[in-house]
């Protein structure tokens, strides 16, 4: 197990070093980083201008040197620039050039700055994963109950009318993506034109203050498009175990329907769906994109339209570094919650 | 000229049974949820092969047997409305009239293939079995509806007006709007009003369902190209290839989807080529598959080979090369004479990355199920015999795994739908006048407290197709498993 869990830990480093050198390589290609110097300098800089300003301020170096200096296995740079004045990586404003350390890069602990922010990396990607981490709370917080009764309520008989009905449900949910449902939940409960104006039809609200009527509707939208494919899992285990032997040998028995489903079959049934769920995490966070659009909830998905959307390279690197690292890391558990849950692997 | 209502003059006699029927069969159904789970069995009582027992009669029956009727009381009033409206149009029958009698092309279509579908559906194989399900006829018809939407709109037989036309004093109007300075023979309503910039809904959302049709099945045909190509020999040989390969789909993986997008399809990307670079790599698998999967049939009469691949590869080259080859790009390889077709810019790039997104996936299926068939007797037969392992791969082992992968396609192009979906909600890709269904929504979402109906018609078309997609998936596993 230590061995497993060491090798896989290996290989998540490995794809994450690969996957932001591949943000790293796209966002520096040089028509990005003209906008860039555009956005930073103004729109009206002339092709010399921006070759200056970037030359100025480091970005004109190979790729892969500063990507060596972002992970800060590479000493930052530090340019005399074509007007005089000294500017460095590491620097920092206030301190004297001789005192900025050599090397300034994540393993230093330096996420480096937004531009688009014009603040801290660091400080951005921390307060806006707490936001998230907030409505994701309540999204699990829905979206798993919810989808585990309905799956086993239509898996424990299969084929009856209960289970026609859930099943359509669910596919229903699962093929309405969260754009889809917000609108649609935005128009019926939302809406000031018709519609019945329960809740909010933004979010901007809850991120100090989080109530029913203005948190409802997003963490709605985000838990129905995961619930229906739960269920589906957990209706398709659910079916399995109540063919199995032990189960029948239960009903022949005489136990009753009820203790068969709660004490025999539940167990084993929810093995599977777990899997799921974790392996939902990268699903959620696309919705998460969406529904903080759509809801103009400022939180992390938020923040990579507005990093991604501006060019904002050392943002845009912070929040593909997390969003890799949550995937990777929930799909290192739920392999590693599949062995402790499932007994036949476990013993043996 | 007066507002039309929905339903028109039709509407005041069907009305008040729509609602009744409606709500019969709403109460009905909530009632036979809840019986279900409390009654356990009626008086006859039906044992099914499982060893499970289904109640017959009693009151669960009798609640079932009025779903059923009330069910289709529904569709028949349903019906009424449709083929009314196809007959009286928007006059008689208000904007449903009016709309079901712009669909009439759609509708002929429809019945037509299920007409014949039906009368020779034992000769039709998987296709024809679909119609042995309920679900899956739904969701048939479900996805056959835009599809013939999609055609007919493109043959311009459906849309009222052009998706692009703005009409002064049509701002932000409701639906069934009349027109206040139509020009003679133009369409005299707005039979779902009018979007922020006085343009139809209605029409541009059927024509919105053109550039779903075209580019969702062709992109999920070319994701699993690449998949199968890259997936069969990562399960079937496994070792340090399969690592590979599957190290290189997991990274792409996890990846954020949108992250991805944002990357890919920004204009300044485009200016670089690395699309184009990219559709260069990805468009090749089709042409590899078919290569290998010619030689690795007739390799043993090169005559008959040579002429196939010949034939077969050269045609595909061609069209190759006239679609990665674009005047102006970085990629420009075909001279203009000999450029069979330009895809424009947005829709090569959305094309490419929708592709992109979608292999690793189809990957990772197809590799399992090599893994799962290449320890088959029949295999085993094979090998025996001497094949190819390409031989092997592609005529023993594929043919043998096309049934999930048959449901997965089906799954897979509602995935992409929502996937273009998205794009166009970010306004990724598509010219953002495009009238295709994520940009419309998105358009739409920016007044939707205020106005509603510029938004939810294409949010209800793109729900239905995927609905329909998955229910059609559904239905061919039910009945894949049959056997």
């Amino acid at each position: 197990m230590g061995l497993f869990i060491l090798r896989r830990v290996g290989v998540m480093i490995l794809t994450a070093l690969c996957l932001t050198f591949v943000v790293f390589f796209l966002t520096n290609l040089y028509p990005n980083l003209e906008k860039l110097a555009k956005t930073q300098g103004n729109f009206r800089m002339s092709d010399e201008a921006v070759e200056t300003y970037l030359a100025n301020h480091g970005y004109l170096q190979p790729t892969p040197l500063k990507y060596a200096q972002w992970l800060g296995v590479a000493p930052g740079w530090v340019i005399e620039g074509s007007d005089g004045e000294l500017r460095g990586r590491c620097f920092e404003p206030g301190l004297p050039a001789e005192e900025a350390p050599t090397f300034c890069g994540v393993l230093q602990g330096d996420w480096g700055y937004s531009t688009v922010f014009r603040e801290d990396v660091a400080e951005i990607v921390s307060t806006r994963l707490a936001l998230t981490g907030k409505l994701m709370f309540w999204v699990m917080l829905l979206m798993v109950p919810s989808a585990l009764i309905i799956g086993v309520l239509a898996g424990m008989r299969e084929g009856s009318a209960t289970d026609r009905t859930l099943s359509t449900v669910s596919i229903t949910t699962t093929a309405t993506p969260e754009y889809v449902s917000g609108v649609i939940l935005i128009a019926v409960f939302a809406s000031s034109a018709v519609g019945l104006k329960w809740f909010n039809g933004t979010a901007t609200s809850a991120m100090e203050d989080a109530n029913f009527e203005n948190f409802f509707l997003p963490v709605l939208t985000i838990a129905l498009y995961g619930m229906g494919y739960i269920a589906r899992m957990t209706r398709a285990s659910m079916a399995e175990v109540m063919t199995a032997q032990y189960i029948r040998t239960a009903r022949l028995k005489g136990v009753a329907f009820r203790n068969i489903v709660l004490k025999h079959a539940l167990r084993n049934a929810l093995i599977a769906p777990f899997t799921v769920i974790m392996l939902q995490f990268p699903w959620l966070l696309n919705g998460v994109v969406i529904v903080e659009t759509l809801f103009n909830y400022k939180g992390f998905g938020w923040t990579l339209v507005q990093a991604a959307g501006n060019n904002d390279i050392e943002l845009l690197l912070g929040v593909s570094v997390v969003s890799v690292f949550v995937v990777l890391i929930t799909q290192l558990l739920s392999d590693i919650g599949y062995v402790y849950l499932n007994p036949r692997i476990r013993i043996s | 000229m007066e507002e039309l209502s929905w339903t028109g003059s039709l509407g005041t006699i069907m009305d008040p049974v729509l609602y009744v029927v409606a709500a019969l069969f709403v109460v009905l159904v909530a009632l036979r949820v809840v019986l279900s789970l409390f009654v356990r069995a009626g008086p006859g009582v039906v044992a099914a092969a499982d060893g499970t027992a289904t109640a017959t009669g009693g009151p669960v029956g009798l609640v079932d047997t009025g779903m059923k009727l009330s069910g289709l009381a529904l569709i028949a009033v349903v019906l009424v409305y449709l083929l009314g409206g196809a007959v009286a149009g928007w006059p008689g029958a208000g904007i449903i009239g009016g709309m079901s009698r712009q669909f009439l092309p759609v509708w002929i279509a429809l019945v037509a293939t299920f007409a014949l579908s039906l009368g020779f559906k034992r000769r039709l194989g998987l296709y024809g079995k679909l119609f042995d399900s309920v679900i899956g006829m739904i969701g048939f018809g479900l996805v056959m509806f835009w599809v013939f939407t999609g055609i007919f709109s493109a043959m311009d037989l459906i849309a009222t007006h052009a998706p692009l036309d703005q009409i002064s004093g049509m701002k932000n109007k409701v639906p069934g709007t009349p027109l206040r300075f139509g020009d003679e023979g133009a369409y005299p309503y707005y039979l779902l009003g009018g979007d922020n910039l006085a343009r139809d809904v209605f029409s541009r959302m059927v024509t919105g369902s053109w550039v779903v049709v075209q580019i969702a099945p062709l992109a999920t045909l070319f994701a699993f190209m690449v998949g199968i190509t890259l997936g069969l020999p990562a399960g079937y040989y496994g070792g340090k290839l399969d690592t590979f390969l599957s190290f290189l789909a997991n990274l792409i993986l996890a990846f954020p989807v949108i992250l991805l997008f944002y990357l890919l399809v920004t204009p300044e990307i485009v200016a670089t080529g690395i699309p184009n670079y990219m559709a260069t790599v990805l468009f090749v698998f089709p042409l590899v598959f078919t290569g290998v999967l010619i030689n690795s049939r007739f390799h043993t009469s090169p005559m008959k080979r040579n002429l196939l691949i010949a034939v077969i590869l050269g045609a595909m080259l061609w069209v190759y090369l006239s679609l990665i080859s674009a005047g102006g790009t970085k990629v420009d390889v075909l001279p203009y004479w000999l450029d069979l077709f330009d895809i424009p810019g947005g829709i090569l790039v959305v094309f490419v990355s929708v592709v992109f997104v979608n292999s690793p996936t189809v990957f990772r299926i197809v590799r399992g199920l090599a893994m799962d068939i290449k320890t088959r007797d029949y295999v085993a037969a094979a090998q025996t015999r001497g094949e190819g392992p390409w031989y092997i791969m592609l005529w023993e082992i594929l043919p043998n795994a096309r049934g999930p992968l048959i449901v997965d396609f089906c799954l897979r192009i509602g995935y992409t739908t929502i996937l273009l979906g998205t794009l166009g909600f970010f306004g990724l890709g598509l010219p953002p006048e495009s009238p295709d269904w994520g940009s419309t929504i998105n358009e739409g979402r920016k007044l939707l407290t205020i106005y509603l109906h510029p938004a939810l018609p294409p949010a209800f078309a793109l729900l239905s197709l995927v609905l329909g997609l998955n229910l059609l998936a559904d239905g061919l596993r039910e009945e894949s498993l049959k056997d």
